[in-house]
């Protein structure tokens, strides 16, 4: 793989552009994997090329039924951030933002990571205790983050109607100043291409019909283009888990939703950071083409349409102009939706099966996207070694039997 | 956004009328105390969340306040029945594989 530099820039500039290499390989399947990663979105790439780095397994595919990144990577809002409140969800999800900080330098692709911070708004006396507490438990576990009062926040966001008669008045906000954004279809292009250095088969247009298993063993998967034998089968399918997981008897303790999100025709800059607020189900943020992003909240009934109820957004432009009262005459350009596996619990699964050799990386729900590169390190440990990797062992299936379970329902809001 | 007809006030109103009380037909254990934590955790957290037809209960929350049961494809979001608490569904769960609607993702 040729690596790329300002230097390989300035030499296919000569060239005019005309011969840069293919990012990565298109193979047929082989016989016989050592892991087969269903799910070709950025936690099973993700995956596949911590397997292949970490831990020397490199007769890898990753199986995706469309095209890579096509899914929830390719459809959530990009927010980063890891001030989550229990000490399980914030070492994984600050194992994952210190992973971020190095990522484009490790991939050698620009993921356009930007730490623009993140700002999450509180709107009452106890939305600002919730927040204090929150920042105080992020501090003692070496998260950055500070409390802001009302002018603090209006200092850094102006556009925001901080006025003490505004339908939504804010009281102040957490302030992570390590959270931002990042470019989300570069994620899953720069672990596919760094993935397929290392020797991993990324194998598109091949949808996974059938798990085979024998006396409590997986065998391999069934696929339109024939059986593929692996040792093990790592699922991270996000919304479609449940589906793979009756395919192997299973059922998870998941549902299904659409989440949507929208963007606006494109802006000059107006907006340098995230403002996020859970009470009124809002995040928005502006990305680099000066597009308004803007989450809003899933559809309450489980569904697998990739569309989103009108009620729903409705609902979130209404806070959304409240907030920004600038942003009421803004036209908005797209709208879609991604199907989330939302848990009871707000947090993910990140464990084995009671099948041997079948695994599960599900119920990331509305917030999968921040923890990508900690997700995908820590499931690749937990894949390659049969054994909880340390940080994954509280999220393993078990915590719905032995009730440990670790509410985020606060830190993790709607957002993402 | 769906049209729902509430068995109980026999009208088709709004779907913002309603709220969504996850799937229907899952009884609650006769003796709690008996269980063992597995099933315990089955009654309690685990769900069949099928892509395909799914029986789910929903509450008429600003109408009558009743709850009802309703037949729902989970990719074309079509309602094929709803029906009263105690009732049988009339059209059976199938395989995710008869999904009528668009193929989609």
């Amino acid at each position: 793989m040729d690596k790329y530099s300002a230097f390989g820039l300035a030499k296919h500039a000569a060239g005019y552009h005309e011969n840069w290499q293919q990012a990565w390989r298109s193979p047929n399947p082989k016989q016989h994997y050592d892991v087969l990663v269903i799910g070709g979105g950025g936690h099973g790439l993700a995956t596949a090329y911590y397997l292949a780095r970490n831990h020397g397994i490199r007769n890898v595919a990753v199986l995706e039924k469309g095209y890579l990144g096509g899914g929830n990577t390719g459809r959530n809002t990009t927010i980063i951030r890891s001030n989550y409140l229990w000490d399980e969800a914030a070492h994984l999800y600050n194992l994952a933002l210190n992973l971020w900080e190095g990522l484009s330098q490790e991939l050698n692709f620009n993921v356009m990571f930007s730490q623009r911070g993140v700002l999450n708004l509180g709107h009452s006396l106890q939305d600002m205790r919730d927040i204090q507490r929150r920042v105080n438990a992020n501090r003692l576990n070496g998260i950055d983050g500070v409390v802001l009062n009302t002018d603090e926040v209006n200092a850094k966001v102006p556009l925001l109607d901080c006025s003490t008669n505004a339908r939504y008045p804010i009281l102040g906000a957490s302030w992570q100043p390590r959270g931002g954004t990042a470019r989300h279809d570069a994620v899953a292009w720069g672990y596919a291409r760094a993935a397929d250095a290392l020797g991993v088969d990324l194998i598109q247009q091949t949808e996974v019909t059938g798990i085979r298993k024998s006396s409590g063993k997986v065998l391999g998967v069934e696929t339109a283009e024939g059986f593929i034998a692996a040792d093990k089968v790592a699922c991270v399918v996000a919304g479609h888990s449940s589906v793979l997981a009756a395919m192997a008897g299973l059922r998870l303790p998941l549902e299904s939703h659409p989440l949507q999100a929208l963007v606006s025709e494109p802006l000059k800059p107006c907006l340098d950071t995230v403002v996020m607020s859970n009470a009124v189900h809002g995040y928005i943020s502006q990305s680099d083409k000066g597009d308004l992003v803007i989450g809003a909240g899933i559809d309450r009934y489980n569904g697998y349409g990739q569309r989103g109820s009108f009620n729903v957004i409705e609902h979130t432009l209404q806070a959304i102009c409240e907030l920004f009262p600038s942003f009421s005459r803004v036209r908005m350009n797209r709208q879609w939706a991604g199907i989330v596996d939302t848990c009871p619990d707000a947090c993910p699964i990140i464990s084995k099966t009671d099948i041997e050799g079948l695994y599960f990386n599900c119920g990331w729900g509305t917030g999968g996207f921040k923890a990508t590169p900690g997700s995908g390190f820590v499931f690749a440990d937990t894949v390659a070694n049969d054994a909880p990797h340390p940080l994954a062992a509280p999220f393993t299936i078990d915590r719905f039997y032995s009730g440990a379970l670790i509410d985020e329902h606060g830190a993790a809001g709607v957002a993402h | 956004m769906l049209l729902i007809y509430c068995p109980y006030c026999e009208e088709t109103r709004d779907e913002d009328e309603f709220s969504y009380q996850g799937e229907a037909h899952i009884t609650r254990p006769l003796e709690p105390e008996n269980l063992s934590d597995t099933e315990w955790g089955d009654y309690l957290f685990f769900r069949t969340n099928p892509r395909g037809l799914h029986h789910e209960m929903w509450q008429h929350t600003v109408g009558c306040r009743k709850y009802f049961n309703m037949t729902r494809h989970t990719v074309s979001y079509e309602i094929l029945e709803t029906y009263r608490i105690g009732e049988q569904a009339t059209v059976a769960p199938a395989s995710a594989d008869s999904a009528t609607a668009e193929g989609a993702c």
